[in-house]
């Protein structure tokens, strides 16, 4: 059997159902084989849609996601996808082709060192030099990328590798000395964590995107029921606790509640799981919660004690630790009075915006959508302002619900992974809450939404600016808003020409009508919403402050 | 402060790249790096002297070490016993009247000439950080012309 058949038979062993790519020259012995074979298969119109694409799929189900692109230009549009995933520990396997083996290092026709380039951006990468350790490789990349900490690994394949001939032996176990990932919690140390979270007075739940990894949700809600602990989730973690919950605080942070941060603040437990205290969370290090002590679960070593200082970690999986400790915990924290001051914040300092504008507000959109919806689709986002409103002004309800890039921040991201998590849950509404100026990062997808009838709904909150940019220049840079103003084609004949449907929305009152529309219409629909342009996400936390010195907004 | 770790990786393509990528993406600073393969060809064993200011930098340092795939088992030598070495070379200005000093002076350290020519020598000594330290300011009362050294080796 060849290489490219391999290929292809290793990927259907590994339960590949869709592989998002672009054909090119080192990369035509494997399309050839696909155009036969019963794995699905999306022609995007960019390579960088395409890692979205399947970094969507992978948010979206948990598997990996497949991406498949050709040699230099090809694998090149691949990395920002690729590092995206990367940031946010997403299971992902890039697959390249590349130049000959007899060409490599020739500065051949398209080559580019790309296991180099992708190597600090990749959880591992692989390059095939010999095709009879081409299915051993693929089993081992799939491993790599979804067990343990979860990311993106890459397998460069030369053309030759693809075109030679070797026997398909599939290895049904995959064994890698050097890699071993604790799952198991220390049971001395559960035990130190149940003893601190019976003697504590203000116990507060710090959940991440380890939680949806882990599959813990229902873990981490009983744990906050038994111990009567609010929780406050980061970005990663939204959907991960139950967002109508009473003990549910929001997001925390940079753009999180002001209830959220100060229950964190005040706090002398706290209790992560699955979270990394990356510093739009912490704010200035020196005073974050400085009366807490912490208890640190994380299935990766490296997260714990790289920012702050941890009193209990506990290396391994969230949903085997939570469970353990669970029924460690015997003596239950008297949390009565801290849950009142906690409501005290929430009642204090809700979220809120001006709604007597004429102008559409954001988070209006938000709240109309919510209340069509319930909680019961996918929402995906791009970067920005659009995307905080994503955070604060709906409610996610179930794990992998929202879909967005957090670590690195990669505009252009929401449409393409919208069409992957469509691909992945035909039958579930998806949404694309999208900035002006991100939208137009990704805009070519719209062909392949077209032509594979993925049919994704795009809400653009258009403000005429970089928004999320312009708010910094607007508080820190005397408004003086260089480069921030950005046009945009006419969204509803752009959606047209490419035979999707385009609605143009100016006013409050055709907001719901327009999003009852979009999710009646068998097709991708762009809405183009002309919202107030200056509109600012509040509260913030200012670059170098505690996370308790907020600017509200309103007086 | 300085800190030797040892590093046992898979002898395989790019290893090398991948540890030392590491430290640069990260900002560590590598004083020295020793790589070789081991009684088994697919292990190689590396000795890394590490810059580090303070203990969780070498924390951070040894859990990202171990953390990448190739990487089999890291060993932290700042509180372990172990023996460490390391080989320099030494071109010197030499005259034969000064071959009594320099019998002196290899009677305190493991050294040699290895090579004579003209007006310099090149001597060749093996010692652990301090001797090697002490060595070199002897040396340095003949001119040092050029110095080259292998980078510590430890072991446990
Ligand atoms: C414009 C913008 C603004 C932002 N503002 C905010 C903000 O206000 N608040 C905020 O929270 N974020 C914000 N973010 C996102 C932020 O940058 C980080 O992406 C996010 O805070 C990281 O979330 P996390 O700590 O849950 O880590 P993740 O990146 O989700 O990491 C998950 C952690 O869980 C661990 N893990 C993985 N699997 C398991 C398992 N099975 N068991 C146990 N542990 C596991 C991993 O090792 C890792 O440590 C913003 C991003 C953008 C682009
Ligand atoms: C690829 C990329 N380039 C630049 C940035 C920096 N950036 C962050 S938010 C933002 C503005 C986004 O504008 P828009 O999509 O219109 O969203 P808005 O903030 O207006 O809602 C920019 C430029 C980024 N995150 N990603
Ligand atoms: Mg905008």
């Amino acid at each position: 059997m060849i290489g490219a058949r391999i290929l292809l038979e290793s990927l259907k062993k590994e339960g590949v159902k869709i592989i998002f790519g672009y054909p090119g020259g080192q990369v035509l012995p494997i399309f050839d084989q696909l155009y036969d074979f019963d794995i699905k298969f999306i022609l995007t119109r960019h390579e960088q849609g395409a890692a979205h694409a399947a970094d969507g799929y992978a948010r979206s189900t948990g598997k990996v996601g497949v991406c498949l692109a050709t040699s230099g230009p090809g694998a090149t549009n691949l990395v920002t996808g690729i590092a995206t995933a990367y940031m946010d520990s997403i299971p992902m396997v890039a697959i390249t082709g590349q130049v000959g083996t007899h060409l490599i290092g020739n500065d051949a026709f398209q080559e580019a060192d790309v296991t180099g380039i992708t190597r600090p951006i990749t959880k591992h990468n692989f390059l095939v030099k010999d095709v009879k350790d081409l299915a051993r490789i693929i089993a081992e990349a799939f491993y790599i990328a979804s067990s343990g900490r979860p990311g993106p690994v890459l397998i460069d394949i030369p053309v030759d590798v693809q075109r030679a001939d070797t026997e398909f032996i599939w290895p049904e176990n995959v064994n890698i000395r050097s890699y071993q990932p604790t799952y198991s919690g220390h049971p001395g140390q559960i035990k130190k964590a149940a003893k601190l979270i019976s003697q504590a007075k203000k116990p507060i739940i710090y959940a991440g995107g380890g939680v949806i990894t882990s599959g813990a949700d229902l873990e981490l809600k009983a744990l906050a029921e038994k111990i009567q602990v609010p929780v406050t989730t980061t970005f990663m973690g939204l959907g991960g606790f139950c967002g109508t919950h009473k003990l549910f605080l929001g997001m925390l942070g940079m753009h999180g509640t002001a209830y959220a941060n100060h229950a964190v603040m005040e706090s002398d437990l706290i209790i992560a799981v699955g979270a990394r205290f990356d510093d739009r969370v912490t704010g200035r290090l020196d005073d974050f919660a400085p009366g807490a002590k912490v208890i640190h679960i994380d299935i990766d070593p490296s997260s714990i004690s790289k920012n702050i200082r941890v009193d209990v970690p506990i290396v391994g999986d969230a949903k085997n630790i939570l469970k353990q400790l669970i029924t460690e915990i015997k003596k239950l924290p008297d949390t009565g009075e801290w849950l009142k001051t906690v409501e005290g914040w929430k009642n204090k300092y809700p979220l809120t915006y001006k709604d007597d504008s004429a102008m559409l507000k954001p988070q209006y959109i938000l709240q109309q959508l919510w209340d069509l919806t319930k909680g019961d689709a996918i929402i995906c986002t791009e970067v920005g302002q659009s995307q905080m409103w994503a955070c604060q002004w709906y409610q996610y309800l179930t794990p992998r619900t929202f879909i967005s890039s957090g670590g690195l921040g990669t505009m252009g991201f929401g449409f393409p992974a919208a069409m992957g998590a469509k691909l992945a849950f035909p039958e579930k509404e998806v949404f694309n809450i999208a900035g002006d100026g991100s939208i137009q990062m990704n805009i070519q997808e719209l062909g392949t939404c077209v032509a594979n009838k993925i049919n994704v709904k795009v809400l653009i909150f258009n403000n005429g600016f970089l928004g999320m940019v312009r708010q910094w220049q607007e508080l820190f840079y005397k408004k003086r808003y260089s480069f921030t103003p950005i046009t945009s084609p006419d969204y509803v004949m752009l959606a047209q020409s490419y035979g999707a449907v385009g609605i143009r929305v100016t006013e409050k009152t055709q907001v719901r009508a327009a999003l009852q529309k979009a999710i009646q219409t068998d097709n991708t629909v762009f809405i183009d919403f002309r919202i107030e342009p200056e509109e600012n996400v509040y509260p913030m936390v200012p670059a170098g402050k505690a996370i308790n010195e907020m600017i509200e907004g309103l007086a | 402060m300085r800190h030797t770790i040892s590093v046992l990786v898979e002898n395989k393509f790019g290893v090398l790249a991948r540890v030392a990528g590491l430290f640069s993406a990260r900002g560590y600073n590598i004083a020295s790096l020793a790589v070789s393969e081991t009684l088994d060809p697919q292990i190689s064993y590396m000795t890394i002297v590490v810059e580090a200011k303070d203990a969780k930098v070498l924390e951070q340092i040894n859990k990202q070490l171990n953390k990448l795939i190739d990487v089999i088992t890291v060993t932290d030598f700042t509180k372990k016993e172990h023996l460490d070495r390391e080989l320099v070379l030494v071109k010197i200005n030499y005259a034969p009247k000064d071959k009594p000093k320099l019998a002196a002076i290899f009677e305190k350290f493991v050294g040699k000439i290895v090579q004579h020519k003209a007006d310099m020598a090149t001597v060749e000594a093996v010692g652990d950080e301090r001797q090697i330290k002490a060595l070199l300011e002897e040396l340095n009362k003949f001119g040092i012309k050029e110095l080259v050294r292998t980078g510590k080796l430890a072991i446990e």
